[in-house]
């Protein structure tokens, strides 16, 4: 089976964001970007179903800018094996919503006929949680939602999801779309081999033009701004 | 929650609500006398029992022709079925919603809360979820008729196994008045009983760091913060917890915080309007006999 596993380039969680002085959003100019934390996860679970024999490619794509090369080596370095990059922004500013990520992740499947996707449950800049319902949506695949156990067998998968006030397990036919969520597991660490390797590792690039998907925005930003601060109050010792 | 969201739905116009599950009619005839509320539409149908998501998003979009704004509370179960439902409409869904601007322009936190954005809507029909720490539940006072409406056909593309929910007599984590939530410092399972313990004399929810839930010590639906629940009650007791933003992100609207902590230089402080520099295994017990 081939698992196919999107992965954004976010601001680093550990950076403290700043909103632009003109209120058009946030400044990520010359900041530290990461993976999303979930996707590590996501990538993550893919190697260990390759590990036990459930999986024999891994295919990530990441959708963004150029520079979104860096999160895709990475993920080449933690052990996936072939990457592509799905160019359809110049400035790291133009963020695409989820719905035209979903667009383009199902032409990209189309291509590529993964027995599995396996997303994050959330991009934690903007805090959506929406791709991969909407991708399911969009090619009519079943869904499975803050997975924090996925036992794939055969036609279907056993998925145990994080729900308010506790945990659901469902039953999903394959092909599935999968997100995760932060108890799946720990994201192993690339080594230094491992990266050097992943230099060398397949990496396409294409354009939201060439996947024929039109990617202008739906929302547009009146404003952003700061929450209001909260002042310290007294301290008191014991 | 549904009353909540329907507080942020009634600033849009008329509003319909629907019941799908199986056996519903009860919350129908609830929601019916909610305040605001001009239809309820009730679907009862055991494909709709266990809240999957392809049926319902289903039967939601079947409907949506006769509206032009469709309103969730932010819960894990509207979070699944909602941006479904928004990608088979061809629409942008509009996560979290904290405020009303007007038909198309939505208020909404993104970088865990640490900006807020307010975003218009160029879609002709909007999918929203609605976070309700900011609503007030609608009151009851409405007499609204119940329509019973018959189950869309179920695409069979998953099926429920089993659900393991804990049984709390305690108030419920995202509306509770007072939440009482333990950190990594509380170092064990069985020593979050004092959390538990305070939380009780308090009438209070108990939360939890995801250090915590990590750790084994507080079960997953405790979790407060970016990825967890989001909470703004009266009082909020951060109890060996440091304060990282992500935690921070789904707490720092609370009217009151106290922190107990001792590292005197945690984080948490800076947010706290109480701080209380201690070793929480002497200061908890005190306070919780105390009190
Ligand atoms: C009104 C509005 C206007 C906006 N305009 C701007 C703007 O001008 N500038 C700006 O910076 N942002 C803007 N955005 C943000 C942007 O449009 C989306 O909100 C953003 O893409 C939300 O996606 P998410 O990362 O929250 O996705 P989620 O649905 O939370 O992501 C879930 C998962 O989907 C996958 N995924 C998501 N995106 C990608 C990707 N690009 N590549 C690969 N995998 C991916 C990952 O597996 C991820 O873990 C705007 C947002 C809103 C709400
Ligand atoms: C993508 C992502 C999402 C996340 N989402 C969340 C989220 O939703 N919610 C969340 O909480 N975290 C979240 N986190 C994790 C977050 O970054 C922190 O790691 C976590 O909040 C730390 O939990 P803590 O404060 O309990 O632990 P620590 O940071 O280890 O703090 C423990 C505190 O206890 C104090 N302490 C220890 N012993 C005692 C004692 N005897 N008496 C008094 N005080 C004591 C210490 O001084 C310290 O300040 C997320 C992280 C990532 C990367």
């Amino acid at each position: 089976m081939k698992v196919l596993v999107p992965v954004k380039r976010v601001i680093d969680y550990n950076v403290k964001v700043r909103v632009k002085a003109d209120g058009s959003g946030v400044d990520l100019a010359n900041v530290k970007m990461s993976m999303n934390p979930f996707d590590e996860i996501a990538v993550e679970e893919a190697i260990r179903m390759k590990e036990a024999g459930k999986v024999d490619e891994i295919v990530v794509v990441s959708i963004g800018i150029e520079k979104s090369q860096e999160t895709l080596r990475t993920a080449l370095a933690m052990g996936a094996d072939r990457a592509i990059l799905v160019n359809a922004a110049d400035d790291v500013h133009t963020d695409i919503e989820p719905l035209a990520v979903a667009k383009l992740l199902k032409a990209v499947i189309a291509e590529e006929n993964p027995g599995l996707v396996l997303c994050g449950k959330q991009a934690i800049d903007n805090d959506m949680n929406a791709t991969g319902q909407m991708l399911s949506a969009l090619l009519g695949w079943s869904q499975a939602t803050f997975a924090s156990e996925i036992n794939v067998d055969g036609d279907s998968a056993t998925v145990t999801r994080e729900v308010d006030g506790g945990l659901q397990t469902i039953k999903v036919k394959m092909p599935a779309i999968v997100t995760v969520d932060l108890r799946l597991n720990e994201p192993r660490y690339a080594s230094l081999p491992n990266i050097m390797k992943a230099k060398k590792k397949p990496l396409d690039t294409k354009t939201a033009a060439d996947l024929g998907v039109d990617v202008a925005p739906r929302l547009s930003v009146v404003k952003t701004t700061e929450p209001a601060e909260r002042a310290a109050g007294v301290k008191v010792a014991d | 929650q549904t009353a909540k969201a329907l507080s942020a739905a009634k600033e849009l116009g008329d509003v319909t609500i629907l019941c799908a599950s199986a056996g519903c009619s009860d919350a129908a005839e609830a929601a019916a006398k909610l305040d605001g509320v001009a239809k309820v539409l009730c679907a009862d149908d055991a494909a709709y029992g266990n809240g999957l998501a392809e049926p319902i998003a289903d039967l939601i979009v079947s409907l949506a022709g006769d509206y032009d704004h469709i309103v969730g509370p932010s819960t894990a179960s509207a979070k699944n079925i909602l941006p479904r439902v928004a990608a088979l409409l061809d629409v942008m869904v509009i996560s979290d919603v904290m405020g009303v601007v007007d038909a198309d322009t939505f208020e909404r936190p993104i970088y865990a809360g640490n900006a807020i954005q307010t975003v218009k809507s160029a879609d002709a029909k909007k999918v929203l979820s609605v976070r309700t720490a900011g609503y007030d539940a609608a009151s009851e006072g409405g007499s609204a008729s119940v329509e019973t409406i018959s189950a869309t056909a179920n695409p069979g593309l998953s099926e429920w196994v089993e659900d393991k929910v804990q049984e709390s007599d305690r108030p419920e984590l995202t509306s509770a008045k007072i939440v009482v939530s333990g950190g990594r410092g509380v170092g064990s399972e069985e020593d979050f009983a004092i959390i538990e313990a305070l939380a009780d004399k308090l009438g209070a929810a108990v939360g939890a760091s995801r250090a915590a839930v990590d750790s084994g010590y507080a079960p997953n639906d405790w979790q407060v913060g970016q990825t967890g629940k989001v909470v703004a009650p009266e009082l909020y007791v951060a109890v060996g917890i440091s304060g990282a933003i992500q935690h921070l992100a789904g707490m720092k609207d609370s009217k009151v915080i106290v922190a107990i902590n001792k590292d005197e230089e945690a984080p948490i402080f800076q947010v706290a309007d109480y701080g209380l520099v201690a070793d929480l295994f002497d200061a908890v017990p005190e306070l919780t006999k105390a009190l």
